[in-house]
């Protein structure tokens, strides 16, 4: 049994969450790596067919639980299902996306359980036989190698965009039907409605060009510097969330994981340091410059090409200088 | 209402970080501490709830001895007393190791509710909170941006962030914990008033093994090594004069990339 890997695949009902089909593929990889054996494991109500669509990958079995408690989520009963399913056939791994609705859950399952869990890796490394996990820490300035010191089933969560998802392998596999006993569920967290600020907003999407503002503007009587330059290229202006968080610009500006994704030809990032909640919003743009001081700061892992200085100066500089040429 | 605010001391924004010697941590030397982002959200959302409904906050930390210092803040910031749980070993760095401290802790305490931040800036591991729930048998609702309490009523409503700027309305019986995520109303400064109330409220300072972690204990995750990726750049970096790199950087726009 501990030579098992599952993996939990998320999904809307409809279609599944493609940061899942990413944590597939590190699946894939580890049961190369490692010999075990790959399931990919399905919970909600009426999913046969996304099952069955899974079944098209390289896997030993599609594993699915149908449960009415299932079709919409909530922490209790995909907890409960988890449990249940993860004591019986004990695998040595439960791999997940980091899914905002996965690190509502998986914690909770962790510490029910007593087994660890490792979030938001981006990679692992094998080494005389010991697993590792990469992970980013201290503002994504540093990596880790996290090793897990308790007992398997080890839970691992993986960082969207790790993994590109054509990298999966094709294959046929089996799909099993799971049952679970949900009865005893005692839902306590009631959801309500969603409120979607997304309606009337300024899209972004579209824009050819963005310059894109962070908290390194520092104040708001700043932000005339970031004006003027979105003026001359003729662009949108766009924002990290601390920006947006202090009325800078108004919150349809905000640019990533909770707010917009854009992929403009040309990305400003001002004073904007890289944090991966920010980068999943513009990391396919075409090409991207970023002005910032600190020479660590993650952007330049993404950044086509960097500006190392002070934006104060360095802003005004290009903005005169692109008035000339344009 | 009587409500706890899980706060952490972490490094500083402005760190320029260097690994220690050990190689599993930050070399702290030229280091300074502040309270972790998303836990000041968390407090003043706390500080809030008592303005309205009266009652108590009380602020728990697990650290360094040190972090007594980011407890007298959140004390001047209205806080009234402070629970910390002194880690000299440096042992309780992982998330069931934290649950179980801040849990037996909070044993006696009779709280309504519970306040963390999403994730903390230095481990990210953003799964203290949800944890700290499942050990205290307690709801949670997480990358919560608005509250809306009834203690009459025993329950509250709080809005949770989601996905692509939506968000969904969650109803929680009390007691509850909510991880507040950063930027979900300003945060007060503390007064002149505040700090000097602030020394003499009380922290009370507990140790792991009071708590029911031995010295023997081993946490679920360890930190085996912790390194930069220099590597890892992509972007070709232009540093220099600003007049030259602006020039350099405008000519391969036009030139290179062709995106002017
Ligand atoms: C669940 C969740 C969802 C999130 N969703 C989003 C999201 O959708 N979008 C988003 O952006 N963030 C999001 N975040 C927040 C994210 O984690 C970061 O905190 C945020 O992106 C940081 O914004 P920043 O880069 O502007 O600020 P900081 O991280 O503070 O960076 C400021 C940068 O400015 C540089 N700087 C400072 N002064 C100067 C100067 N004078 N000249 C040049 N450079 C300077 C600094 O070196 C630093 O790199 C989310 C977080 C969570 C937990
Ligand atoms: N050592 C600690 N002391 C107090 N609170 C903590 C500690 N570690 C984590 N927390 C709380 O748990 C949240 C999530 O932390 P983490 O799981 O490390 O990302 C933080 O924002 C804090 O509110």
């Amino acid at each position: 049994m501990k030579e098992l890997i599952y993996v939990l695949v998320d999904h809307n009902g409809e279609n599944i969450n493609p940061t899942s089909l990413e944590t597939l593929v590190l699946g894939q990889e580890l049961a190369e790596k490692t010999g075990r054996r790959l399931h990919a494991l399905l919970l909600g109500c009426n999913v046969r067919n996304l099952a069955e669509q899974l079944a098209g990958y390289e896997v030993d079995s599609v594993i699915y639980t149908d449960n009415a408690l299932l079709e919409d989520y909530t922490f209790e009963s995909q907890c409960e299902a988890l449990s249940q399913i993860l004591k019986t056939e004990t695998p040595a791994l439960l791999l997940m996306a980091h899914s905002y609705q996965n690190i509502d859950m998986a914690p909770r399952l962790s510490a029910r359980l007593g087994k660890a869990l490792v979030t938001d890796c981006v990679d692992f490394k094998l080494s005389e036989g010991e697993l590792v996990f990469v992970r980013k820490m201290f503002r994504a300035k540093l990596y880790a190698d996290v090793r897990v010191r308790s007992e398997p089933p080890w839970l691992v969560t993986l960082q969207a965009g790790s993994r590109f998802a054509d990298a999966l392998v094709k294959g046929s596999a089996k799909v099993i039907d799971r049952q679970v006993d949900l009865s005893s569920v005692e839902i306590k967290r009631v959801t309500g409605e969603t409120v979607d600020f997304a309606k009337d907003r300024v899209d972004l999407s579209q824009a050819e060009t963005i310059v894109a503002v962070g908290r390194g503007i520092k104040k708001q009587e700043n932000m005339d510097l970031i004006r003027d330059l979105a003026d001359v290229v003729n662009a949108e202006i766009g924002a990290s969330r601390p920006v947006v968080d202090n009325d800078w610009l108004s919150r349809d500006r905000q640019i990533g994981s909770s707010g917009q994704t854009v992929s403009p030809r040309l990305y400003l990032a001002i004073g904007i340091s890289g944090a991966i909640q920010h980068v999943v919003g513009m990391k396919s743009s075409q090409c991207i410059v970023a002005i910032n001081s600190d020479r660590n700061a993650p952007i330049f892992n993404v950044a086509t090409y960097g500006i190392l200085g002070d934006l104060q100066e360095i802003v005004p500089a290009l903005t005169k200088k692109l008035r000339e040429i344009l | 209402m009587r409500i706890v605010v899980c706060i952490k001391e972490v490094s500083s924004r402005e760190s320029r970080y260097e690994v220690a010697s050990d190689e599993a941590w930050i070399n702290e030397a030229n280091i300074s501490f502040e309270i972790n982002e998303c836990d000041e959200y968390a407090l003043e959302e706390g500080l809030k709830l008592k303005e309205h409904f009266g009652g108590e906050v009380v602020v728990l930390s697990v650290g360094d001895p040190r972090a007594e210092k980011v407890m007298r803040k959140a004390l001047a910031m209205g806080a009234d007393r402070g629970i910390l749980i002194a880690d000299e070993r440096r042992q309780l760095t992982s998330p069931h190791l934290l649950g179980k401290v801040m849990s037996s802790a909070l044993k006696d305490e009779e709280f309504d509710l519970v306040l963390t931040g999403t994730q903390s800036d230095d481990l990210s591991y953003a799964q203290t909170a949800v944890v700290l729930a499942e050990l205290l048998s307690i709801p949670h609702a997480t990358i919560i941006m608005k509250i809306e309490a009834e203690p009459e009523a025993k329950r509250l409503r709080a809005l949770r962030e989601m996905e692509s700027g939506r968000f969904q309305w969650l109803e929680l019986p009390l007691p509850a914990l909510l991880s507040i995520q950063a930027g979900s109303s300003p945060v007060r400064y503390a007064s002149l008033k505040g700090i000097m109330q602030a020394r003499k409220k009380e922290i009370r300072t507990l140790k792991p093994e009071e708590l029911g972690v031995e010295a023997t204990a081993v946490p679920e995750l360890e930190v085996v090594r912790l390194y930069q990726k220099k590597e890892e750049r992509k972007a070709e970096l232009l540093e220099g004069e600003t007049g030259a790199i602006v020039e350099q950087l405008v000519e391969k726009l036009q030139k290179e990339a062709k995106v002017l």
